[in-house]
Formats: structure tokens, C-alpha cells, sequence
């Protein structure tokens, strides 16, 4: 078997690499396992069987003892553990922050409560996405993001070089980037419960996109109502020291039902629930329009703009994008990245972004990019894999229906 | 093969890692290709499949794209293609000759290339058109150190 292979985690590693600087992709694409970075749990990982891949810059599970198929189906059945600590919380603060970040995403953060939060997009002067983030308003002086592994530095040097300008301006606003935490998510259905063992605090009171600070097994977290799997869940930000203890307790209140879980699987899981993978599904290039984000952008953001590349946005609200983000369903093998997308009398009209075997649905799932016009369900296409053309057929996302946790 | 096949030439290049999970099964009487498939031999007839140690780094195979019968292989070009939750692989020929029979039931089955990767999960019978290309296989003493050594690598 040779190296025809596409392993989806895989290029988007070199993707999102290729985007950064010429010379830091060469020094990292040569990296030596010794020089990529370890999370806390590297070695918990190690010990439960994990299978270490390098990943965004950092030595991560890609997979433990179970297949990536039984993985998924149990975060489905019962609830998987994830360690995410190579993704980046940042918190902003000062009595500016929010209109500080209102200047660099697509979100009304204005407008959000305290303590809820919402997926956005930063964007760029050409509208383009520099990365997805999920952001929640603590107080009106206190923003707490994560950001992606891949993108981390060249987020960082966006939001300082903002924060400069700002600040120069007389604005309120600084950060902390939270490296002294470390970041775990627990989804599925048990997620709720397990938690709750380990938490005084009601936890059927926080809803999905809710954010609180509180003591979970003794120590002071700060948790979300939010995942990349479509499940209900939460990410817990810890303390690093307590991380290995944390995820220890999650896993023994379990009885060995939640299971610790790999990228292999997450990526199997985003993707049934037609998630978005930066790299991949979003690059610089695309709008959030075009990546079918347009309900994140809040109304009064559509109205008033001041967002880099507002103006290219709001055009393409008004007048609709030329291409959009949707989903497939296919037959033959699994469409993977790059596998184009014709029509039915075999004119090319986009490209698959990702795309593979659902462990849920026991078919091809795949998102990729067409012309409008193409994008309503149902519509016919062809996907070519290694030069034959498979039948597939646009089709409603999420794949897997979403179980996020709210108000009934 | 871990790294050719675990996953692409952007992971290899990455030097992914894979922590080695214990041996796997090799059959005596078969010969090996380094890119991980096994040939078994009857006279002029030769059935191809990809080893316990392929499937195992490959995962749960969801599907085997197949030649046409009568189509041409050569030795060490690809035939066709296992796909896994994780990856696309090409699979190579071990023989040259012709394709006279495939597994027609890894179109329904395709995780038979996990569960009987020597036997039910067999991929294609090739009418060989030499028998010397034989001697550039592994057999299975040899296959079983290389794969031990590609592993040690990662």
C-alpha cells in the first residue's frame, strides 16, 4: 500500500502550516517529536494506550485503544473525554474590550449576556476568515475566547497589533493568554451527569452557550456549554497542575463510559455535525457568508458594520455569495479534501473541503464549497475521486442531529 | 508502511508517530511487499490481499475500490485503493500480470480486510506473467523484522 493517502488530520496540518510563514512551515515541517509540544496529559495519554501524532505544532492523541469508529459511536452512546489543551483561551479585559473585539469579529458582542457566549468568525479587511472562535462575555469587561492550535500565532500578532491601535487611541483593553490553564471537553449524553458529580453548582441551570466560573472537583474552572462534536457538553478550563486529576475523576464518576477520545475521532464527530474545520472548511479566503455563518453575525453588527471587511460581507448578504458551503451525501468511497464536485453533465462546480466515512450513519459524509445555485438540497452532483465520478446529492447539515443542551 | 500508510505523504513527512501495538500476525507459506501486501502463490496464479499489520494501522476499512477483471497490474503499481474511517491507501501489486478474479464481496463487506486479512478479505487473483519478480518478496520471517523496524522507527 503506498501513500496515495489523504488523511484529512494530516493536511490540514500542512494547510494550516502553509499559511504561516514560509520559513517557520520549513523549520516546523522538520520538527523532531522532541521539539513539538506536550500538553499536561501527554504522559496520561501515553499510559491509556494513546497514539501520539504531531498536530498544529503539538504532540496529541490521534487515537487510543479503540478504533476511531467505536470512539465515535460511544461519544454518541455514552460520552467521550478530549484533552484540547493545545488550543488557546485568551481572556480580554478592560472596560473597551468589547468594542475592541467587536472591531475584529463578526458577533455582537455587545449584545450578549453576561456569561453567554457564541461562535464568531475573525475576520480580515477582505472579509476572509483568520480563524473561528468561540467567545463568551463574562462581564462587560471581561471576553474569554479559545482559538485554534493552527492558528494561535497569527491570531495573537492580529489582535495585538489591533490592540496597539486601540490602545493608542486612549482605549481600555489588555489580555491574558491563559497558558497556565488547560483545556478539557467532555461531550455526550453523560457529559451532564459525570460532571455534575464533580460540581456543587446546579449544572441543568447552564445552558448551551453559557459560561460560568466554578469549582469543579475542588478546584476553580471555568467551563462552557459548548463542544465540536454536536453533543451536548462542556469544555473546562483548569488549572494545569489539576488537569491530570481532573480528567482522572471525570473518567472513574463514569464507570469507564466515557472513554478518552483522539482527534481521529473528533474530526469523525464535527463532521457528522457539519462543523467547520479551520484549514479545511475555512480559510482566509472564505466569508463567513460563504461558509453558511451568516447567523453569526448579529443584526446590529448587518446594520451598522464596523467589522474588518464589513464591507465585502454585508454586500454578500445582500446580494447572496457565489459560492456556499454545503453537505453531501455520496456513493462509491469516501470524498476526502480536494475530491472535485461536477454537476450532472460533469462541469466542475466546487471542491469537497472535508469529507469521509460516518461512523453514525455507516455512509459518506462530506462539506465542500459549490456555485450557488448548486447549494439546494437534494441537487444532483457528481464527486470524482481518483478520476471515476461517484453519484452524490447536496444535503442538509448537520449529518447527525445536534443534542446542545437548551431551555425547553 | 506505518508511515506511508498511516495516512499520507503529509503526515510521513511529519513524521507522524505511532506507538507500536504488539505484533501482528504474519502466515508463513505467503510472501511480503514492503508496501505491506502479501502474495499467495499456485503455479502461474497469485492471490493478492494488504497484512494483518496494514489493517491494523489502517482501522476499520469502510471501503475497497477494486480493478476490473482483465485489468493489467505491474509489480509495485497501484490497483486500487482501501479506504479506512482515517485514510485513503493505494494498494499495490506484488506480481505483474493480469487480474482474473476480484473479491466481489468487500463491495458489501469491506471489513472483512480487517477480520481475515489472509483469507476472506483477500482483494484480487492475478494470472502472473512472471514468476521471477517472486524473488524481490519478503517471506514471512523477513516481513515480520521489517515491520518491527518501520515501527521502531516512529
Amino acid at each position: 500500500m503506498r501513500g496515495g493517502g489523504l488523511w484529512q488530520l494530516g493536511q490540514s496540518i500542512t494547510r494550516r502550516l502553509a499559511q504561516a510563514d514560509k520559513k517557520v512551515v520549513a523549520h516546523r515541517c522538520f520538527a523532531t517529536e522532541a521539539e513539538l509540544k506536550k500538553t499536561v496529559l501527554y504522559d496520561f495519554h501515553v499510559a491509556n494506550g494513546g497514539k501520539m501524532v504531531p498536530f498544529a505544532g503539538w504532540g496529541m492523541p490521534i487515537q487510543y485503544k479503540d478504533s476511531i469508529m467505536d470512539s465515535t459511536l460511544n461519544c454518541r452512546e455514552n460520552g467521550s473525554l478530549f484533552d484540547v489543551s493545545h488550543m488557546c483561551g485568551l481572556s480580554l479585559k478592560g472596560k473597551d474590550c468589547v468594542p475592541f473585539l467587536e472591531k475584529l469579529v463578526i458577533a455582537d458582542v455587545a449584545g450578549l449576556a453576561h456569561g453567554t457566549g457564541t461562535l464568531t468568525v475573525f475576520t480580515n479587511e477582505k472579509g476572509g476568515a483568520i480563524d473561528d472562535s468561540v467567545i463568551t462575555k463574562v462581564k462587560d469587561d471581561h471576553i474569554y475566547l479559545v482559538v485554534n492550535a493552527g492558528c494561535r500565532d497569527k491570531d495573537l500578532a492580529h489582535i495585538e497589533e489591533h490592540m496597539k491601535a486601540f490602545k493608542a487611541k486612549g482605549g481600555d483593553v489588555s489580555w491574558h493568554i491563559h497558558d497556565e490553564r488547560s483545556l478539557l471537553a467532555l461531550q455526550g449524553p453523560l457529559a451532564a451527569p459525570v460532571l455534575q458529580h464533580l460540581t456543587k453548582e446546579d449544572l441543568s441551570k447552564i445552558y448551551f452557550g453559557e459560561f460560568r466560573m466554578l469549582d469543579i472537583n475542588g478546584v476553580h474552572c471555568f467551563i462552557t456549554r459548548t463542544g465540536y462534536t454536536g453533543e451536548d457538553g462542556f469544555e473546562i478550563s483548569v488549572p494545569s497542575e489539576h488537569a491530570v486529576d481532573l480528567a482522572k475523576a471525570i473518567l472513574e464518576k463514569s464507570e469507564g463510559k466515557v472513554r478518552l477520545t483522539g482527534l481521529g475521532a473528533r474530526d469523525s464527530l464535527r463532521l457528522e455535525a457539519g462543523l467547520c474545520l479551520y484549514g479545511n472548511d475555512m480559510e482566509q479566503h472564505t466569508t463567513p457568508v460563504e461558509a453558511g455563518l451568516t447567523w453569526a453575525i448579529g443584526k446590529r453588527r448587518r446594520a451598522e458594520g464596523g467589522f474588518l471587511g464589513a464591507e465585502v460581507i454585508l454586500k454578500q448578504i445582500e446580494q447572496g455569495p457565489s459560492i456556499r458551503r454545503v453537505g453531501f451525501f455520496s456513493s462509491g468511497p469516501p470524498p476526502r479534501s480536494h475530491s472535485e464536485i461536477q454537476d450532472d453533465k460533469g462541469n466542475n462546480i466546487g471542491e469537497v473541503t472535508s469529507g469521509g466515512f460516518s461512523p453514525c450513519l455507516k455512509k459518506n459524509i462530506a462539506m465542500g464549497y459549490v456555485k450557488s445555485g448548486f447549494h439546494k438540497g437534494g441537487t444532483k452532483v457528481k464527486i470524482v475521486i481518483r478520476g471515476k465520478s461517484y453519484d452524490g446529492a447536496v444535503t442538509k447539515m448537520p449529518f447527525v442531529p445536534t443534542k446542545y443542551y437548551k431551555p425547553s | 508502511m506505518a508511515s506511508r500508510l498511516w495516512a499520507s505523504r503529509a503526515a510521513s513527512y511529519l513524521r507522524i508517530s505511532v506507538l507500536h501495538r504488539g505484533f501482528s500476525s504474519v502466515v508463513k507459506d505467503l510472501k511480503y511487499a514492503d508496501s505491506h501486501e502479501w502474495v499467495k502463490v499456485k503455479g502461474n496464479s497469485a492471490i493478492v490481499g494488504i497484512t494483518d499489520h496494514a489493517q491494523d494501522h489502517l482501522g476499520d476499512v469502510v471501503y475497497v475500490e477494486l480493478p476490473e477483471v482483465g485489468a493489467a497490474v505491474t509489480q509495485g503499481g497501484s490497483f486500487g485503493a482501501v479506504e479506512s474511517v482515517k485514510a485513503t491507501s493505494d494498494i499495490n501489486s506484488p506480481v505483474s500480470g493480469k487480474v482474473v478474479e476480484i473479491n466481489e464481496e468487500l463491495s458489501n463487506s469491506p471489513g472483512l480486510v480487517n477480520a481475515s486479512p489472509y483469507e476472506n478479505g483477500w482483494i484480487i487473483k492475478v494470472e502472473m506473467s512472471s514468476t521471477d519478480e517472486l524473488t524481490s518478496l519478503m517471506d514471512s520471517d523477513q516481513y515480520s523484522k521489517f515491520c518491527e523496524e518501520e515501527d521502531a522507527k516512529h
